[in-house]
C-alpha cells in the first residue's frame, strides 16, 4: 500500500455503473489497453443493481431485462479484457495534469496519472430541503432511491403506510414494488399538471394497483415527533400556489420524495472543469463526462449509446497525445 | 453523593461539566435525550456573538463578552471547528446609521474589544456581495462561527475524560430535599448530589418547580432557518446582520464553518416547547429578508430548512441565581447563551464553592482534544492515515468526505453516538447536499453491527425517530458488515 505517484494508465474511468461500464469497455475495443475503472460501491452495476425490475435493455439489447441483468452484461463483457477494476474505491480529487485522487480500504489512498478520464459518477436525489417541503421533522421521510436501496438491496421496509411526494420514475416504480411488499401507498402527490415519470410507469405502476396520482397537489406539512404521522395534501393553482381550503390529511408513517435528480459533478465543480450539458468533452482536454453525470436519462439505453461514445473520445484523445 | 449533579446536556450543561471536570469532584451530568446537545444548542445560528447587543449592565452583556474570549482559547484547545469571520451590522437608512451609533455605544459600554464603524467603501471592500444600498457597517471583528453540536460534544466529552459521568437518558422526574443536599428521582433510580445545576435548558422552569416556588416560566420563541448548498457559501464571509428590532437582532446571513450559508432565524412565538415544523410563510420571510443584506442569494440552493427553539424567559436577562442553597438555576438563557456558555459555566462555579462546594484544582485535567478529519488532510497525511488503518479509505459520506475510519473514532469516543444523525453531528456525514440519501443505510449498518441490533432498532435521532420498519418478505440481512 502507500501512495502510489507513479503509477499510469491510459484511461482512469470513474463509477462503475452502466455509464462507466460502458466507456471503459468501448475504449478498451478502441485499442486501449491500460484501462482502469474505479467504482465505490462493493460491485459494479452502479443504481442498477437496485432496479430490480425490468425494462432495461429493450433498445439496446432488443430484450428485457432487470438492471442487475443489464450490468450484468456489460460486467461479462468487462471479464473478457484487460480493464482494472478496483471495487469500494473513491476518486476524491482530480489535479492538474489530469492526477487523480483516490481513496480505498484495498488500495489505500492512490494518485494516479491518466491520459485520459471519463467522469460517469451518475446523479443524486433532490432533498426535502430543496423541495421546500415545511413541517416537523420526524423520522421517516426518504427519497425514493435511497428507500429503493433499502427495499431491494438490505431487504429492509422505510415504511407501511406511505405517501409518494412527487412522480419521477424512482417514485412510481417504488410504489408499485413497497405495494408488492404488502405497504399501503395511500397517494402519489404531483405538484405539476402531468407526472414526472414515463406514461408506462404511470399506467403500471399506480394504475393496476389502484394507486391514486393527485396531479396539481402538494405536500403542506408534515406532522409527527418520532416518525411521521400524518401529511397535509393541498390542490395548488397553476401558478404552483397553494388554494387555501383544499387541504386534506392522509395519516401515514412515511413520506416518499421523488422531487427530481441532479447530475453529481463534484468532482469536475472542485477541479474547476465546466461541464457543457449537450456534449462529452468537459472544459479540460483528456476529461469527459457521460451518463447521468452529464444529462439525467430516462432510461439506461441511452446512457450506454452516449458513453460508449465517450469511450471512443477518450481512447482516441488517449492514443493521440502518446504519439 | 456526588458533589454536584447537572441537570441538562446543552451548551450550558456541558460547559458546566466541563469546567466541573477541572476541579477535584464527583460530578454527573443527567440528560434525557440519547444525546448531548439536543434542544435548543442543536438548532441556532452557530454564532459566537461579540456582545454589543445585549443592554449595558445585564448579565447577558456581561457573559457573553466573557464567554466570547473563553470560546475563542477552548475552540483552540478542544479542536472545534470555529472560524474568526467578525460580524457586520448593516445600515440602509439615517436612522439606521442612528442606530449603529447606539450599538457602538452599547459595544464599548459592554467592553466589546476593537468594535468600529465602518465606512461603505471599507464595508464593500470586505463584503462585495451585499446589498449596494448599504452605507456603512459596524464591524465587531471579534464575533466567530462555530461548530455547536461539536463544541457541546467537546465540552462534554473532555469532561467525561477527567471523570465526570455523562448520564444520557436520563429524565429528571422529581427532586426532593435531603439531608446534606438533593435526591434527583431518574428512571435509573434516584441520584443523590450536596448541589444541583439546573441547565435544563426550555425545561428549567419544569425542573426549578420540582424544588422551589415558581419564580419564571420558559417562554419558547421559534426561529426557522435555510441551510444553502456550499455553492452560495462564498457570498458572505462575515457575519452579516441587519439593525436589530424590537422582536430580536433579526434574520442574518452567515456563512458556517462547513462552508454552507445559513439564513434566520424568521422569530415565531411558540407555546410548545417541541414545536420544530418549518412553515412557509416563515421560510419566505427569512428568505426574503436575508436578500436584502445579500441579492444574489440562489434560493434554489437550500438544501435544508429547520427551526430552532429558544428558551427565553418571562425575564428580559439571564436567570443565573440561587434558588435554594445549592440548588442554581441557569435558565432562561436565550441568544447570546452559545457565546456566553462558557462564561456562565464559571460564574456558576463560583456560585457553587460559595454554597460549600470546595473547588480544588485537579493535578493535571485533560484539557486538550483532537479529532481527525480526513477531508481536511494533505494527500501525504492522508495516504499515511490510510496506510495505518484501512477504515480511513472508505469514504462513507461523498458529499462531505468522511470516512469510516472517523465514523469508528467517534464509536470509540466516551460519549458514542447512538443515532445516525448523532454520527451526522459528530463525523459530518449527511451535512452535505445529499442529505444523507447516500451515507444513510451504511451509517445505519455500521450502527447496527456496532451496537449488535437489527437494523429496524436504529434510530434517526432522538427517541421513536426509527428509521426503518421490518423486513421485506425475503428478510433483512442482519450485521453481515465487513
Amino acid at each position: 500500500m502507500g501512495t502510489m505517484t507513479d503509477k499510469r494508465y491510459q484511461l482512469v474511468v470513474i463509477g462503475g455503473g452502466p455509464a462507466g461500464l460502458a466507456a471503459a469497455y468501448s475504449a478498451w475495443e478502441q485499442g486501449l489497453r491500460k484501462v482502469l475503472l474505479i467504482e465505490r460501491d462493493r460491485e459494479l452495476g452502479g443504481i442498477l443493481n437496485q432496479c430490480i425490475h425490468s425494462g432495461f435493455g429493450l433498445e439496446y439489447f432488443k430484450e428485457e431485462l432487470t438492471g442487475p441483468e443489464y450490468a450484468g452484461r456489460f460486467v461479462r463483457k468487462l471479464q473478457g479484457t484487460t480493464i482494472e477494476v478496483w471495487l469500494d474505491t473513491m476518486a476524491l480529487e482530480i489535479t492538474k495534469g489530469r492526477k487523480v485522487h483516490l481513496a480505498g480500504k484495498a488500495v489505500g489512498y492512490a494518485i494516479l496519472s491518466a491520459d485520459a478520464i471519463v467522469l460517469a459518477t451518475g446523479c443524486r436525489e433532490r432533498t426535502r430541503g430543496a423541495a421546500g417541503i415545511v413541517g416537523e421533522r420526524p423520522a421517516g421521510i426518504i427519497t425514493a432511491g435511497a428507500a429503493q436501496r433499502y427495499v431491494n438491496m438490505e431487504g429492509y421496509m422505510p415504511g407501511k403506510r406511505i405517501i409518494i411526494v412527487g412522480s419521477g420514475d424512482v417514485g412510481l416504480i417504488m410504489a408499485r414494488r413497497l405495494t408488492l411488499e404488502g405497504a399501503k401507498v395511500l397517494a402519489c402527490v404531483e405538484v405539476m399538471p402531468q407526472s414526472g415519470g414515463l406514461i408506462r410507469n404511470v399506467v403500471q405502476c399506480l394504475h393496476d394497483f389502484d394507486i391514486p396520482l393527485l396531479l396539481s397537489h402538494a405536500v403542506t406539512d408534515i406532522r409527527g415527533k418520532g416518525r411521521v404521522k400524518s401529511v397535509v395534501v393541498s390542490k395548488v393553482d397553476g401558478n404552483r400556489r397553494v388554494m387555501e381550503g383544499t387541504e386534506k390529511v392522509y395519516e401515514c408513517d412515511t413520506v416518499l420524495l421523488s422531487v427530481g435528480l441532479i447530475p453529481e459533478n463534484e468532482l469536475a465543480n472542485a477541479a474547476g472543469i465546466a461541464i457543457d450539458r449537450c456534449r462529452v468533452q468537459t472544459s479540460a482536454p483528456g476529461v469527459f463526462v457521460c451518463g447521468n453525470a452529464l444529462n439525467v436519462h430516462d432510461i439506461v439505453d441511452n446512457v450506454t449509446v452516449e458513453a460508449m461514445g465517450a469511450g471512443v473520445d477518450a481512447a482516441a484523445f488517449a492514443l493521440a497525445i502518446r504519439q | 453523593m456526588l458533589d454536584v449533579a447537572v441537570v441538562g446536556c446543552g451548551i450550558v450543561g456541558a460547559a458546566m461539566a466541563y469546567e466541573l471536570s477541572q476541579y477535584d469532584l464527583a460530578v454527573a451530568v443527567l440528560e434525557k435525550e440519547n444525546d448531548v446537545a439536543m434542544g435548543s444548542t442543536k438548532a441556532n445560528s452557530a454564532v459566537i456573538h461579540a456582545g454589543f447587543d445585549p443592554f449595558p449592565g445585564t448579565l447577558m452583556a456581561k457573559l457573553n463578552v466573557e464567554g466570547a474570549a473563553l470560546a475563542k482559547k477552548l475552540c483552540e484547545s478542544l479542536d472545534i471547528p470555529h472560524r474568526h469571520c467578525g460580524s457586520l451590522v448593516l445600515a440602509f437608512s439615517d436612522e439606521e446609521m442612528a442606530e449603529l451609533n447606539g450599538l457602538l455605544d452599547k459595544a464599548v459600554k459592554n467592553g466589546v474589544p476593537d468594535v468600529s464603524i465602518i465606512s461603505r467603501d471599507a464595508l464593500f471592500d470586505l463584503e462585495p456581495n451585499i446589498n449596494g444600498g448599504a452605507m456603512a457597517a459596524l464591524h465587531a471583528p471579534s464575533a466567530m462561527i462555530v461548530d455547536p453540536w461539536e463544541y457541546t460534544l467537546a465540552l462534554a466529552e473532555t469532561a467525561a475524560k477527567n471523570g465526570v459521568d455523562i448520564r444520557l437518558e436520563c429524565a429528571v422526574t422529581g427532586i426532593r430535599e435531603i439531608i446534606g443536599g438533593y435526591s434527583l428521582q431518574t428512571p435509573g433510580g434516584a441520584i443523590e448530589a450536596r448541589t444541583v445545576v439546573n441547565a435544563a435548558g426550555l425545561y428549567a422552569d419544569e425542573v426549578h418547580n420540582m424544588i422551589a416556588p415558581p419564580s419564571f416560566k420558559i417562554r419558547p420563541a421559534k426561529g426557522e432557518y435555510c441551510l444553502m448548498d456550499k455553492s452560495e457559501g462564498g457570498w458572505a464571509s462575515a457575519v452579516i446582520f441587519q439593525c436589530p428590532t424590537e422582536a430580536g437582532k433579526g434574520v442574518l446571513v452567515a456563512p458556517t464553518v462547513h462552508g454552507n450559508l445559513i439564513v434566520g432565524p424568521g422569530r415565531v412565538d411558540t407555546d410548545s416547547k417541541n414545536d420544530v415544523a418549518t412553515t412557509t410563510g416563515g421560510l419566505e420571510f427569512v428568505l426574503s429578508a436575508a436578500q436584502k443584506s445579500v441579492p444574489s442569494i440562489d434560493f434554489g440552493a437550500v438544501i435544508r430548512n429547520f427551526s430552532g427553539i429558544r428558551a427565553r424567559s418571562t425575564r428580559r436577562d439571564f436567570i443565573i441565581e440561587e434558588a435554594l442553597p445549592g440548588f442554581i438555576d441557569l435558565a432562561g438563557i436565550k441568544s447570546p447563551g452559545l457565546s456566553a456558555a462558557p462564561a456562565i459555566a464559571k460564574m456558576a462555579a463560583e456560585m457553587l464553592g460559595n454554597a460549600g462546594i470546595a473547588l480544588n484544582k485537579k493535578q493535571a485535567p485533560v484539557d486538550k482534544r483532537r479529532r481527525t478529519r480526513f477531508g481536511g488532510l494533505a494527500a501525504g497525511e492522508k495516504a499515511k492515515l490510510v496506510d495505518k488503518d484501512p477504515a480511513y479509505g472508505r469514504v462513507i459520506c461523498r458529499c462531505e468526505t468522511i470516512t469510516e475510519g472517523e465514523v469508528c473514532d467517534a464509536l470509540r469516543a466516551p460519549i458514542p453516538p447512538r443515532s445516525i444523525d448523532g454520527v451526522k453531528r459528530r463525523c459530518g456525514a449527511g451535512m452535505g447536499r445529499c442529505q444523507g440519501g447516500f451515507c444513510g443505510s451504511r451509517v445505519l449498518e455500521i450502527l447496527a453491527a456496532h451496537y449488535g441490533c437489527p437494523a429496524s432498532e436504529v434510530l434517526q435521532d432522538g427517541a421513536g425517530t426509527f428509521v426503518l420498519m421490518g423486513e421485506t418478505k425475503q428478510g433483512g440481512k442482519h450485521g453481515d458488515y465487513d
